[in-house]
């Protein structure tokens, strides 16, 4: 995810600067099975979910502590019948809203009733620009349909549409007919998102890895088509931190930025760090969310850069990608405070360079689905091990 | 900017954007997808003129009342210049 503000000076010594946004994971329930999904491998029952009553409470506690910007996603946020009145909590806790949603479920009286609530804008994700390799990767027949409806609402309702896509082996050669298929659906914002793998993403990392030459042909194409659109539609790459050997600021540092509320509640510095199993994310059930960002132990684990080893610590670009992403280091190397081994300086790299540059097979292995029990709680996917150094 | 545009254009805030204040950072804001934008010095109170029945011109003039010996004439057409530019407003 790229960071969402511009960035300002931090605030004095030893003071928390406050979080400008927030990801609301309302539901992990999805008419969608993208095999790269964000969300975690052990997805939340709908049973455990926030109440009404507690998301209006989340969203005003975040409005006082400086909370601006908020996703409201999930899983497919549709699904919340009371969506409405998350929307006009946030907007009375004076918080812009953006909905990411699957299109699935959005017709005009939804939008209508969404718009009469508040809401600010829609991104909707898009798989494919071709409808059945769409519905393929979602793992959902007419899901693509859908979208093109929905997209077409959101128009007619006149609020800013983003088209969110993830790349990977399967789509990166249609990355042209994306952008057309943006410009096509009136957005005025394309994501481009290299795939990201943890989570769903490495399970399927065999799957969804794409060449070197791939990527250096889509880049240059939206090199291309962004100068053309300049000023119409704002084309946004997010880079493939396998392949640059440079690690991303992930989040914009941890617990600097932006907070993620899951579906029950648990409070996360950024949606895959569920998967970190000792850290004991707070949950706004027990605690006020101002302590959380300020003083739990989870998000000042790797707030700053005091935690951090091997070659980060002295390194001149440790303010600029803090690191990395710990969870890629966790997911990697078994241990979050490692150098992310997307980082050519990390003595790990090799754990993604190798893969990057390993041959791939002619064809791909079968997606695992995002789905509730794809993957057994009791057998999770263990890390590789890290090489000693 | 041209006179005739000082004269002619009323510019408004593009229908995506929210100009709020943010009383925990002190700051005025303008709000849009995906980004926040920190509003120096009096921007604030610049953009809130922009209503869309004000021209650049009247707009000026507003501020300069406000902020006596300000520099409002040689720097206030170029910042919503830029922001027009930027597609903020219209």
């Amino acid at each position: 995810m790229t960071a969402p503000v511009t960035p300002v000076p931090p605030g004095p010594a030893g003071s928390t600067a406050p979080p400008w946004a927030l990801l609301a994971e309302l539901t992990h329930a999805c008419p969608l099975h993208c095999p790269y999904c964000s969300n975690p491998l052990e997805l939340t029952r709908r049973s455990a979910e926030l109440s009404t009553e507690e998301w209006t409470d989340v969203l005003r506690q975040a409005g006082e502590l400086g909370v601006v910007h908020t996703h409201l996603s999930g899983g497919e946020p549709l699904l919340r019948p009371d969506l409405e009145r998350i929307v006009a909590a946030a907007e009375a806790a004076g918080i812009y809203t953006q909905l990411v949603t699957s299109g699935t479920g959005l017709d005009e009286a939804r939008l209508a009733s969404l718009t009469a609530a508040g809401l600010r804008s829609v991104q909707l994700s898009v798989q494919h620009a071709d409808p059945r390799a769409g519905d393929r990767i979602a793992g959902r027949p007419s899901s693509f349909a859908a979208k093109e409806r929905a997209a077409a609402l959101v128009r007619a309702a006149g609020l800013p549409l983003g088209l969110n896509v993830v790349l990977h082996r399967d789509n990166l050669d249609a990355v042209d007919a994306l952008i057309e298929l943006g410009v096509a659906w009136g957005a005025d914002r394309v994501e481009l998102a290299n795939a990201q793998f943890y989570g769903w993403g490495l399970l399927n990392r065999a799957a969804l890895l794409p060449t070197r030459d791939q990527l250096a042909r889509a880049r240059e194409t939206v090199e291309r088509r962004r100068e053309h659109l300049a000023g119409r539609v704002d084309l946004v790459w997010v880079v493939p931190d396998y392949f640059e050997g440079v690690a991303k600021p992930c989040m914009g540092g941890w617990g600097a930025v932006s907070l993620t509320v899951a579906p029950d509640g648990t409070v996360l510095p950024c949606p895959a760090a569920a998967s970190l199993p000792d850290l004991s994310p707070p949950t706004v059930r027990d605690r006020p969310l101002a302590w959380i960002w300020e003083h739990s132990a989870a998000f000042n684990r790797f707030r700053g850069t005091d935690w951090m080893t091997g070659p980060c610590g002295g390194c001149p670009r440790r303010e600029e990608d803090f690191g990395g992403c710990r969870c890629q280091a966790f997911a990697l190397t078994g241990d979050a405070a490692r150098t992310d081994p997307a980082c050519a300086l990390s003595p790990d790299h090799r754990l993604v360079r190798e893969p990057a540059d390993a041959g791939r097979a002619v064809v791909p292995p079968p997606y695992v689905y995002r789905r509730p029990g794809a993957v057994p709680p009791a057998a999770p996917v263990r890390p590789a091990r890290a090489a000693d150094g | 900017m041209t006179p005739r545009t000082a004269d002619r254009w009323c510019p408004a805030l593009a229908p995506a954007l929210l100009l709020r204040h943010d009383p925990v950072r002190g700051a005025d804001l303008l709000v849009l997808p995906e980004r926040v934008v920190v509003l120096q010095g009096h921007g604030g109170a610049v953009v809130g003129l922009c209503d869309g029945t004000r021209t650049v011109s009247g707009i000026v003039g507003e501020l300069a009342e406000r902020f006596p010996g300000a520099p409002v004439a040689a720097t206030v057409p170029a910042f919503l210049d830029s922001l027009r530019q930027e597609g903020w407003l219209k």
